[in-house]
């Protein structure tokens, strides 16, 4: 009996090691050629490529591969705007009225020639098809009813645009560099529209652009393939295919890398970056954001309505202990909200953690023995890290926190219906211009409950008539060097005094193999570039 | 009452085509139902979450005007009973909505995304059971001694160590420095797409398209994960095995058998194993059922584009329509399952029919 059960056990093992041998070949993999750039990433939030419609990270990334955009930024430098399908421009002087020129020689994937209609059409779409980006463009004044009328293709490369109202030239050629004014190839579009969608369900999953590359194929939550442009003449191409695989968890992309499997991991906390600095074939390259965290103070809770409370509560955050020792390269202390690098932008950092000087401010504002106080958080890095900071350096001035962890969603739900007295917020542009922050944080024209504009002002309740008229006039300053001053003068007003403590300015941090060059990844969510790179 | 007893025996005493009739509509209306009530409170419970599935569907910049829109599209402003009849309406049509967080229809969704996890557990359960019935049973046989207290450390952290460290420990030594199994995903990006998913199922769709080395790369991503998942369900499918046996070795049949002079294997194989094949069916099915409702961490740790993570991503984002297609999926399968394993015990324990 003894040797019966053994026996059996015997059996099952060489069985087993069998299967597992015939299977398991070393080298089976077919690693990646030269032509060929895999990227591991969590792809989950793409849910379409067209450019009407994208406003989420991965698919803003890729289409910025597939599309050229009106106006663009010189790699390297996103200060400065360029032209890109624009060749040249001019604006009447009334500011109401802008003629672009249309580049020559441009082609699309399909080899038809970029025209002014094409640009006329793919700016028409956005205002029709009226999806989320959408209000990026009807800032220009641009409805459904008009947009035929005030977006025009004069001749085969000539394209008028006539404003509501005579913005600054910087908002208006800004607001054309974004994703949302990509050039789609009209001609294509059309072949594959249905029912009058201007091309939106075909657009959808492919895509019609003069980009460098292609969209192949994509499979939800799975991976999404691009493939070279052979009409593609603006630069050589080193790259025949990039492929993005949905890896969802950090520590499988590292492995990945390490094994050579991928090419580029792009989602690799601090700590993990920090474990493959040593490795010899890995690389690690870091791009400043212009992502921001901040701590929203919501204007309903008495406490925090003093201005005295509210500095005291600036004091109160490690800002360079959670720098160097948690986030170690990934966040760094920033304090003003545009993100340094861009236009307009503030690099002061007048604030550092003195728990002394908070206690005596909140003595002061009448708070000697501190004040209750809830903090909304999103329950993932980098959020907790930093609630739990704040947790224990306010306790120090006696300011006794609670902690509400909750799904990022739930937290913007609950915000949006200001329910909440403190919150933990991450803000990032919709486009370059420093319009796009400052109205965030500095504009509320209604503070009721009614309001139609939900800033983060507005979020927060916080009732400033004069700082909403100061960022509609610095819309309107055309004058470039006074309109950025007006920008600095509103930052240096949200830094001394407002329910925003600004804590860390976003560094992207990405891990390649050793052989990969080329790669840019610049500021903003839209901005990652493969076409110069080779491995 | 009387009558009522009266009625119930002459249904019984019926002639079996119409007894046979009356249990399939029975049993009909009992999926009917459970889909239904399964539906209603998944719907409810969906509503009542702290998330706006409106943000999840513009954003969170969206001007005010769009977002008003997108509520009154979705529905959102009529009361809750009318939008699960409503709901219902298209579900009876075959209409499952669309996902908020693909945009693609649930239905299309489901059918890329149930079949991975199918596969997974389909895979894991076959292992599950290869090694979980057999060491049961041998720790049973030789209770008490090393053997039994090894087989039953060995199950004890199979189940209780968990699923995604084995994940990540199994990746880092066989993956990275053995380089015996490959990474994460079903199947290498060289073939990805040269493989028409007619079915879903990765090793058929190879086997349909004639490519051999295809399914044999499938195959090999296949091995860990399942391997993993096989862990966990032989650790407790060796457990209930190793107690259904040690009750059964108990019994005076068991004793006979022995007198009589049979072999110990065949003790042990042929007279008491298929003595509690009824209760093992149901802790195998159990098993399964646990199995294909999406082992999320797993198919996060391996990429495995499953239903695990559908579901739960979608939850994440209150992308309704998603949670309810999914929810109803598992269930049906659960239902389908609770079906097979009541057949499979008629067939296998005549001990539990009626007289």
């Amino acid at each position: 009996m003894l040797v019966q059960s053994s026996l059996l056990l015997k059996r099952l093992g060489l069985a087993t090691a069998t299967v597992v041998a015939l299977l398991a070949e070393p080298g089976a993999e077919a690693k990646t050629p030269a032509d060929t750039l895999v990227i591991a990433e969590n792809i989950d939030d793409i849910i379409s490529f067209d450019p009407a419609e994208v406003y989420e990270p991965t698919a803003g990334e890729i289409i910025n591969n597939a599309y050229d955009r009106l106006f663009t930024y010189k790699p390297g430098d996103y200060s400065k705007l360029i032209g890109d399908v624009a060749e040249s421009w001019t604006t009447s002087d009334d500011g109401l009225t802008y003629v672009l020129k249309v580049r020559s020689g441009l082609k699309f994937q399909s080899g038809n020639p970029v025209t002014a209609a094409d640009v006329a059409f793919s700016l028409q779409r956005v205002i029709l098809l009226n999806k989320t980006p959408a209000f990026i463009l009807t800032q220009l004044g641009w409805t459904p009813d008009n947009v035929k009328q005030q977006v025009t293709a004069t001749d085969a490369n000539t394209v008028q645009l006539k404003l509501s109202t005579a913005f600054a030239p910087s908002f208006v050629l800004n607001v054309l560099s974004s994703s949302v004014a990509s050039v789609v190839d009209q001609k294509e579009a059309l072949k594959h529209e249905a029912k009058n969608d201007f091309g939106y369900d075909w657009l959808k999953t492919h895509s019609a652009g003069s980009g460098p590359f292609h969209i192949v194929a994509w499979k939800p939550k799975e991976s999404a393939v691009l493939e070279a442009n052979a009409a593609y003449d603006r630069g050589k191409l080193n790259l025949k295919r990039i492929i993005y695989r949905h890896i969802p968890e950090s520590s499988t992309q590292a492995l990945q890398l390490q094994k050579g499997d991928i090419d580029i991991a792009r989602d690799l906390s601090a700590d993990q970056i920090k474990s493959l600095s040593g490795d010899s074939n890995i690389t690690v390259q870091g791009a400043s954001k212009v992502n921001i965290l901040y701590l929203g103070l919501n204007q309903k809770y008495e406490p925090l309505t003093k201005p005295a409370v509210r500095e005291a509560i600036r004091w109160l955050v490690d800002y360079q202990g959670l720098s160097d020792n948690v986030f170690k390269g990934h966040w760094r202390p920033h304090q003003t909200v545009i993100g340094s690098g861009l236009a307009g932008a503030l690099d002061d950092v007048p604030f550092k953690l003195d728990v002394a000087k908070a206690k005596q401010l909140l003595a002061a504002a009448g708070y000697p023995n501190g004040f209750d106080l809830e903090i909304d958080t999103p329950n993932s890095s980098p959020y907790t890290e930093i609630a739990q900071s704040i947790q224990s350096t306010f306790t120090q001035a006696g300011i006794r926190v609670k902690l509400i962890q909750a799904d990022q969603k739930q937290v913007y739900t609950k915000v949006r219906a200001r329910g909440h007295q403190t919150v933990i917020g991450f803000w990032s542009p919709d486009y370059l211009d420093p319009h796009s922050t400052v109205e965030w944080f500095a504009s509320n024209p209604d503070n009721s409950d009614q309001s139609t504009h939900r800033t983060s002002a507005w979020r927060n309740s916080w009732d400033i008539p004069d700082l909403t008229k100061a960022t509609a006039a610095a819309l309107l300053e055309r004058d470039a060097d006074k309109r950025q001053a007006e920008y600095i003068d509103i930052q240096k007003k949200l830094q001394a005094d407002s329910p925003f403590v600004v804590l860390f300015q976003e560094t992207e941090q990405a891990a390649t193999g050793k052989s990969v060059q080329g790669l840019i990844l610049g500021p903003s969510w839209d901005t990652p570039a493969y076409w110069q790179v080779s491995k | 009452m009387t009558s009522l007893l009266h009625q119930r025996d002459a249904v019984l005493h019926r002639p079996r085509r119409l007894r046979g009739v009356v249990t399939a509509l029975q049993t009909a209306l009992v999926i009917l139902a459970t889909l239904i009530g399964l539906a209603a409170i998944t719907f409810a419970i969906g509503r009542f979450l702290p998330t706006d599935p409106v943000i999840a569907a513009v954003g969170d910049h969206a001007s005010a005007q769009l977002y008003q829109e997108t509520r009154l599209a979705m529905g959102l402003d009529r009361p809750i009973p009318l939008q699960f009849l409503a709901y219902l309406d298209r579900l009876i049509h075959g209409d499952l909505g669309q996902s908020l967080l693909t945009g693609q229809p649930v239905t299309s969704d489901l059918a890329s995304f149930f079949p991975a996890t199918f596969e997974l557990s389909t895979a894991a359960l076959l292992i599950g059971l290869a090694i979980g019935v057999p060491l049961g049973v041998i720790a049973a046989a030789r209770q008490g001694r090393l053997t039994d207290h090894l087989i039953r450390v060995v199950s004890l952290t199979g189940y209780s160590v968990p699923v995604f460290w084995f994940g990540l420990v199994g990746l880092v030594f066989l993956y990275v420095k053995l380089g015996l199994v490959p990474g994460p995903g079903r199947i290498d990006v060289a073939y990805e797409y040269a493989i028409e998913p007619k079915t879903g199922l990765i090793l058929v769709d190879t086997l349909l398209a004639g490519n051999w080395e295809a399914f044999l790369d499938a195959a090999h991503h296949l091995l860990l994960p399942a391997a993993i998942l096989g862990y966990y369900s032989a650790a407790c499918i060796s457990r209930m095995t190793r107690a259904f046996m040690i009750d059964a070795l108990h019994h005076e049949f068991i004793t006979t058998a022995r007198v009589k002079g049979m072999s110990t294997a065949s003790v042990l194989w042929s007279h008491a194993l298929p003595s509690v094949a009824g209760p093992l069916i149901t802790v195998i099915a159990l098993a399964y059922a646990s199995l294909l409702e999406g082992a999320v961490l797993t198919e996060t740790v391996f990429a495995w584009p499953g239903l695990g993570l559908y579901i739960t991503n979608a939850l994440f984002n209150a992308d309704l329509n998603a949670v309810l297609g999914g929810t109803l999926m598992v269930g049906s399968a659960f239902l389908l399952l609770n079906m097979a394993t009541e057949v499979l015990q008629k067939r296998l324990d005549p001990r539990g029919q009626h007289p």
